[in-house]
């Protein structure tokens, strides 16, 4: 069944949460917001508007190449992408193409595989268009936004393995704090190229031999998506070889009620985008300090801080792992361990089995850890509170005695009411049993 | 009072500052006069006769209370590639015919701030595509000093209108030649600054590597007073400077005496009667005290290729945005030359020719700057003819595709480094039609050009032809008129 082995590579554009645009001050918190209110002659196209770059979104994509373990090149530069669509009010599109920010990252899967990242890169978005009725409306407030495109190499074999690094890098950007990346918002969106390679047992073939075609996947709007998409095209191109056939090389749209992809446009040959090098933003020179600097702001990120997490305390990578996810419970977790002798497992376990909230102080979760545990008691005054309890309970004695042993966890249940603290229950029902004889 | 409108710019500041008459009077003076002789020279898109009396009056007011801003009171005329708020903006061409800008350019916002009064915008070749303004789609401007020729472009309007005494001053742009070969051909001050020096937000872009806002005037005194309020770094446009204006006007007084550069190949296929005065505009030099030395600079026709592919191939990206949708008319209210200007872009910075064309013509560009570099190491100023012709007659430009090109061929490779530079003018040919010079500086070098300039109209102030005023009669060629 498994002649084919899939051959897929994947774009992402992640939308930055700046407060303003890409290349103009206009507001990005368009999300409901009424149409064409979030513009300005710049986003808009007006004639005679010249675009400025924003600091913090570039330094948002150095941050995340940086994450990704990318080359930052001390020179580099915007382009013009040319083509017409309604959306692109300048009828090009600012995008960078021969020197992007970032080159060469990688991220590491969890099979010890790693992914190849082959550029990160920065661009402006487009307007939204929504088809209605025979007309076409525009609105631009997303016009100009700033997005993040990251690419990588064909490395991914597998739908699992896309899904996987997915969740990473939608991690790692939001502990950089640069994106919400909410697939269903839009902040993050992909575009999987995907193609089969045939398994041969012929040494003739190079490993690395790409096939001859390959397929864009437009419109997945979640993460559960992504699966079935890949899926549903890797049958269908599985179909389409079988018969001695090439997939047509084009880009289909996923449909969501379907679980299908369907035709969008052929992509025989690239478009000629006609790039040059933009003349109204002048060419970026980074100085080994300026990104050392920038290196050095990053927060700590997910995968340093499992690591960390694990040699540390020496809790496990289960737990490990939960932790990062959450700052708030993992600082609880931190703090809990300087107080008591509690050891560094049993206080992960009990965060994360017991689902504390991470509102929860440090003395607060002590104290619910200590009153979880049973506590020695003076053998004393156990045997006199069992005594009391037997004299107090003879129905539940006489049922046990009868043959009931259930009825022995009723007294226990007293016991301990009477005691009004945990203790080892085992203890308690020793000496119960032994007064009972 | 009817003749306020032939003042220059200082000589109206002073008026109005020593309450000689009022702003209002000057502007109703300059808005008769561009009654009378607009239906002879065509030299406005658009004249705003109710802003300019409002703008007027506010000044006096302010004059009044002795408030005192660089051009208070002052009118103007603008060319009509600067978005002006609420002021119908074309670029002399159909496809913006009713467009309003929703927003003020930058150099006309520190125009307003400066207390000018609006007189109108001014004609153009369409998308200041060219050199003659017979290609504005709102009908070619007639040079004043003879309506059967044109006035050079693409700022004919302002050039024009100067010439006219239909303002007090004017602002042109230029991405090669555009405000040095209009003021040649009608014989008044333009100055082309750095690329960078004055920005260009609110510009609409023709070549954005090329583009620069700059002052049309009377006198040389003039142009630094209009440079010194349109200069400075914009933190709307991030191709502006950030170094330090410095004070054009006082500079203006530091009589230094200076090097001047001169490339023999400036004078080939110059007419003669032009090579001429520029012999003779070097013996004033001398007089002065300036020094010549000459120079070997690259054949200025090299320019005209790398011009050319850099022009057309930025202006069809620029040009891409007037699509109908959001603003203005369709395509294919495009004039014949916008569309074949696109075209040319469109193939040079295609896949398979980038290299052969737009890529070498940036490689040669950076080869021109290096030359000039060179140059100004020895020299300070380096001085040509700016037009290889005097006004050529009206239709001229209707017969050669590359017209524009050939015509500014010695102002290209300055304009192509992003040098400063200002015309000059020089005195009249024998058929009565003027003669410009250029001087030409390195990158910022704007305080060295005035200076020098400002000398050489100084010693020249009284030359008979210094009082000639324009006929606004049609002149065949070779007949002399004085």
């Amino acid at each position: 069944m498994n002649k084919y082995s899939p051959v897929i590579g994947l774009e992402v554009h992640v939308e930055l949460s700046t407060k303003s645009k890409m290349f103009c001050g206009c507001d990005t918190n368009y999300f409901g917001k009424e149409p064409n209110t979030h513009t300005c002659p710049v986003c808009i196209g007006l004639p005679g508007a010249l675009p400025v770059p924003n600091k913090i979104a570039i330094d948002s994509c150095l941050k995340i190449g940086l994450a990704l373990n990318s080359d930052i090149p001390s020179v580099s530069k915007f382009d013009r992408k040319n083509y017409f669509y309604p959306d692109l009010p300048k009828g090009y599109q600012i995008s960078q193409y021969d020197e992007p920010f970032c080159l060469n990252g990688n991220i590491k899967l969890s099979s010890g595989k790693t992914i190849r990242i082959r550029r990160v890169h920065m661009e402006e978005d487009t307007g939204k268009l929504t088809h209605q009725a025979g007309e076409s409306l525009i609105d631009f407030n997303r016009s100009g936004v700033p997005l993040v495109e990251i690419v990588t190499e064909p490395d991914f074999s597998s739908s699992e393995e896309v899904v996987e690094y997915l969740k990473k890098l939608r991690q790692i950007v939001r502990a950089l704090g640069v994106s919400n990346a909410d697939m269903e918002k839009g902040d993050m969106r992909l575009e999987p190229n995907i193609s089969l390679r045939e398994i041969t047992k012929s040494k003739s073939q190079a490993p690395n031999d790409l096939p001859k075609y390959k397929v864009e996947v437009k419109n997945i709007n979640s993460f559960k998506f992504v699966g079935k998409a890949i899926e549903f095209e890797i049958r269908r191109q599985s179909e389409i070889l079988d018969k001695g056939e090439t997939p047509v090389q084009e880009t289909r749209g996923f449909v969501e009620s379907k679980g299908e992809t369907i035709t969008q446009r052929t992509k025989e040959e690239a478009s000629d985008y006609r790039y040059f090098p933009e003349p109204d933003i002048p060419p970026f020179r980074w100085t080994k300090e300026y990104v050392e600097d920038l290196r050095k702001s990053l927060p700590q990120l997910p995968e340093q801080g499992i690591e960390q997490l694990m040699n540390t305390h020496g809790i496990t990578k289960q737990n490990a792992e939960i932790l990062t996810k959450n700052a708030k419970l993992r600082g609880l977790f931190e703090k809990s361990l300087k107080s008591e002798d509690i050891p560094a497992n049993e206080i992960a376990n009990f965060i994360i089995n017991r689902k504390i909230s991470d509102d929860t102080t440090p003395q607060e979760l002590v104290q619910q850890i200590k009153s979880s545990k049973p506590q020695t008691i003076d053998k004393k005054e156990l045997e006199s509170i069992a005594e009391k309890v037997i004299k107090e309970n003879e129905s539940a004695v006489n049922d046990f005695k009868n043959g009931r042993e259930n009825a022995i966890m009723f007294l226990i249940g007293q016991v301990m009411r009477q005691l009004g603290k945990k203790v080892d229950t085992n203890q308690i029902k020793a000496i119960l049993i032994a007064k009972l004889k | 009072m009817s003749s306020l409108n032939n003042l220059n710019l200082k000589q109206a500041k002073e008026g109005l500052q020593t309450k000689k008459f009022s702003s209002l009077e000057l502007t109703k003076a300059c808005l008769e006069r561009i009654d009378q002789t607009e239906p002879k020279i065509n030299a406005f898109v658009t004249v705003t006769n109710e802003v300019a009396l409002e703008q007027a009056k506010n000044a006096d007011e302010k004059l009044a209370k002795g408030e005192d801003l660089p051009l208070l009171g002052i009118p103007i005329a603008v060319k009509d590639n600067f978005c002006t708020e609420g002021i119908r903006t074309t670029a002399s061409s159909k496809v913006l015919d009713d467009f309003i800008p929703p927003y003020e350019s930058t150099v006309t916002t520190k125009l307003k701030e400066g207390g000018m009064v609006l007189l109108g915008k001014t004609n153009m070749d369409a998308w200041a595509h060219g050199s003659s303004t017979e290609t504005s789609d709102y009908g070619p401007t007639k040079n004043p000093w003879s309506t059967g020729h044109l006035p050079g472009g693409s700022s004919g309007g302002s050039a024009a209108a100067i010439a006219a005494d239909e303002t007090i001053a004017a602002i042109g742009s230029e991405t090669a030649g555009s405000i040095r070969q209009p003021a040649s051909w009608c014989g008044v001050v333009g100055f082309k600054p750095t690329y960078g020096r004055v920005s260009r937000y609110g510009v609409i872009a023709m070549a954005s590597s090329l583009d620069s806002p700059g002052p049309i005037t009377k006198t040389v005194e003039d142009s630094a007073i209009l440079l010194q309020v349109l200069a400075g770094n914009d933190k709307n446009d991030a191709t502006t400077s950030p170094s330090k204006v410095p004070n054009y006007v006082e500079s203006l007084n530091n009589g230094r005496k200076l090097k001047i550069g001169i490339s023999e190949n400036y004078l080939e296929g110059v007419d003669p009667e032009i090579v001429k005065s520029f012999e003779e505009t070097k013996k004033s030099f001398e007089k002065i005290g300036f020094e010549f030395v000459d120079l070997n600079l690259f054949d200025p026709k090299y320019a005209i290729a790398v011009y050319t592919i850099i022009q057309r191939s930025e202006v069809s990206s620029n040009l891409a945005r007037y699509d109908g949708i959001r603003y203005g008319n369709d395509r294919s209210f495009f004039g014949e030359e916008a569309k074949r200007r696109i075209m040319l872009g469109t193939y040079t910075l295609s896949s398979g020719y980038y290299d052969a064309y737009y890529k070498k013509a940036l490689k040669v560009r950076t080869l021109i700057i290096e030359d000039f570099k060179k140059a100004f190491e020895k020299v300070d100023l380096i001085l040509s003819p700016t037009s290889p012709s005097t006004a050529l007659p009206l239709g001229s430009s209707k017969n050669h595709s590359m017209f524009g090109e050939v015509a500014d061929v010695l102002v290209e490779p300055s304009s192509i480094a992003g040098l400063s530079g200002i015309n000059i003018p020089v005195g009249f040919s024998s058929s009565a039609l003027p003669i410009g010079m250029q001087l030409v500086g390195p990158q910022f070098g704007e305080e060295t050009v005035l200076n020098a300039a400002y000398q050489f109209e100084k010693e020249t102030q009284n030359d008979s032809w210094r009082g000639k005023k324009p006929s606004f009669a049609k002149v065949s060629e070779g007949q002399a008129k004085l």
